[in-house]
């Protein structure tokens, strides 16, 4: 089961996400200890494996540090729903095989500490809190084929092989 | 079928005939650019999966540039890491430390951006050589691995937005005004996947250094790329700074080409603009914020650290006094040179200056000019968002290094023209 958090805010960007001071290291336990350290100091006391963050719109935007995906996956979160991404950080994270949903409505559907189970390759949110089913478009095909290559580094591994 | 300039670059890329925007494609990268926080990983990446190689040696330019000279024992780790491969790889372009600088001032200086070519780098800013008639956008760490061992990447082609530059900017009023003032209209998301594509006769009174500054914050409005076309000013910049392939095709948007949107701006009516934190999209002119102090000025960035950005700095602080802690970081040891033989260095001591050796440093909040908490800021760069130059608490002013010097001069945000 999924725990909520809740940043209903837009443009939640890769400083906040992971702050440059940190950058001198791409080693992901490292980085996960710092992740939306400059949005919410007390995430990674609260983030369980398995959580989700939900947030607004241009979720990612900023600087195409793909530390902000490793930051996020290496702390337990399995997916971000978002109004929207952010060019750079949608790229990073199908290329990493880290699973995305957009989202117009969830931020509406979805309270902070709701618990949910996510149905990927159906594009359904169920909150098990409230009942309700938030339906998404899964991503691409192009997108889910990386993704389940095990990310663009494997995709193109099979391909030159 | 009628093109845009970015539709028909990516379709020589791709091989393709046509396209349009939406496609997917596999394009050709010509220049894959490399720098010290990103690149490591990328490299990591390819020898854990076996495939240790580059496509082509001398189509990979690698610099140091965030944390250089290396700030501390971690960033020293991730500048080894990055010469190893470089050397045991035999790239060609590695420009170490000594004639290292901020990327994006540094590889149109070097030669190495040729309009109607395809160039990523795993930097956001990477946008800026857009400015050359060129395709060029940020990418992460994986893609760039991806690039570095196939000269390959997939994109969605984007759908153009054009952005016509009208009038002529007014004394006082420079590029940064301008592109602060179209992402205030925008917004940050504004050109979200879009290619933002400038024109206008506003831009033929721009040098390339100039329409640098306009590309380079192409991204800070969530577009993919910015692009101008090619004129006269492009040529003289290649032929001037082009050492080896000279060659290379422009290309053009079609009159017919199609736009998602047009967006006219006159920019003889514009004031100098400051960008309020904690959003560059926060614009707004100087008239409406002048007065508020500071505690530091930055004149540096692969936004406005190029000699043009120097002179000007220096022409205002000219037998004047800074009231505030001013640091001057010239993007590359070439401008840096420059800088010195022109007696930009004297003014610059003379007024209370530091000046330091090329690097991103502070303007990611690295090091040479760090913020305490409540500190204020008024910066050169690309971007205030929250925590941006140091502490989270702090506050960073975007604005022109006219607007920088001037202010630095009063120690409060300061309307430049009247030192003009």
């Amino acid at each position: 089961m999924s725990k909520a958090h809740i940043y209903k805010r837009d443009h939640i960007n890769t400083d906040e996400i992971i702050p440059a001071r940190y950058l001198n290291t791409d080693n992901e336990a490292e980085l996960s200890r710092h992740c939306l350290e400059d949005l919410d100091a007390d995430f990674v006391k609260k983030v369980k494996a398995g959580d989700v963050i939900v947030a607004g719109e241009d979720f990612g935007c900023g600087s195409s540090r793909e530390h902000a995906v490793w930051a996020i996956r290496g702390v337990g979160v399995k997916t971000v729903i978002a109004k929207s991404f952010a060019r750079i950080f949608y790229r990073n994270a199908i290329n990493n095989g880290f699973y995305i949903i957009e989202s117009a409505d969830a931020l509406d559907k979805i309270s902070n500490g709701d618990e949910m189970e996510i149905d990927f390759k159906n594009g359904l949110v169920k909150n098990k809190k409230t009942g309700m089913d938030i339906s998404f478009n899964p991503l691409p095909d192009f997108a889910l084929e990386i993704i389940n290559a095990g990310g663009l580094l494997e995709h193109i591994k099979k391909k030159i092989k | 079928m009628a093109m845009t300039i970015t539709e028909k670059i990516l379709a020589k890329a791709a091989g393709l005939e046509k396209l349009s925007p939406g496609t997917l494609i596999d394009a050709k990268i010509d220049i894959v650019m490399c720098h010290d926080v990103t690149t490591p990983a990328a490299i990591s990446m390819l020898a854990e999966k076996g495939i240790d190689k580059v496509f082509d040696t001398e189509k990979i330019v690698v610099t140091p540039d965030h944390f250089q000279p290396a700030k501390d024992i971690k960033s020293a780790e991730l500048h080894k890491r990055l010469d190893e491969w470089a050397r045991r790889h035999e790239i060609k372009y590695y420009y170490k430390l000594g004639r290292a600088g901020v990327c994006h001032a540094l590889l149109p200086e070097q030669g190495h951006i040729r309009p109607g070519e395809v160039i990523i780098g795993p930097d956001s800013h990477t946008c800026t050589y857009g400015a050359f008639a060129a395709f060029s956008t940020g990418v992460g760490s994986t893609d760039t691995a991806a690039a570095i061992a196939t000269g390959k990447l997939w994109f969605k082609v984007p759908a153009s937005m054009k952005f016509v530059l009208n009038g002529k900017l007014p004394k006082g009023v420079y590029s940064k005004d301008v592109i602060l003032a179209v992402i205030g209209k925008i917004g940050v998301d504004g050109a979200l996947y879009k290619a933002m594509e400038f024109t206008g006769p506003a831009l033929s009174g721009m040098s390339m250094e100039a329409r640098m500054t306009i590309t380079n914050m192409a991204i800070e409005a969530g577009a993919k790329s910015g692009i101008i076309g090619f004129d006269e000013i492009t040529k003289q910049y290649l032929d001037e700074h082009l050492k080896e392939h000279k060659y290379y095709t422009h290309f053009e948007s079609d009159a017919d080409a199609e736009y998602e949107s047009t967006l006219e701006i006159d920019c003889s009516s514009l004031e100098p603009m400051v960008a309020l934190p904690h959003l560059p999209s926060n614009a707004v002119p100087i008239s409406d914020c002048a007065g508020k102090k500071m505690d530091q000025a930055y004149i540096g960035s692969c936004t406005n650290g190029r000699i043009e950005d120097l002179r000007i700095a220096a022409n205002i602080m000219k037998a004047k006094q800074v009231a505030i802690r001013t640091i001057i970081v010239p993007a590359t040891p070439v401008i840096w040179k420059q800088a010195k033989d022109e007696g930009l260095f004297d003014i610059f001591y003379d007024a209370g200056c530091v000046i330091a050796a090329p690097t991103c440093g502070a303007c990611l909040g690295g090091f040479m000019g760090v913020l305490a908490e409540g500190e204020k800021c008024v910066s050169t760069t690309n971007r205030n968002f929250v925590g941006r130059m140091g502490h989270p608490k702090s506050e960073v002013y975007l604005a022109s290094p006219a607007t920088a010097a001037a202010t630095a001069i009063e120690g409060k945000l300061t309307d430049c023209r009247k030192y003009i």
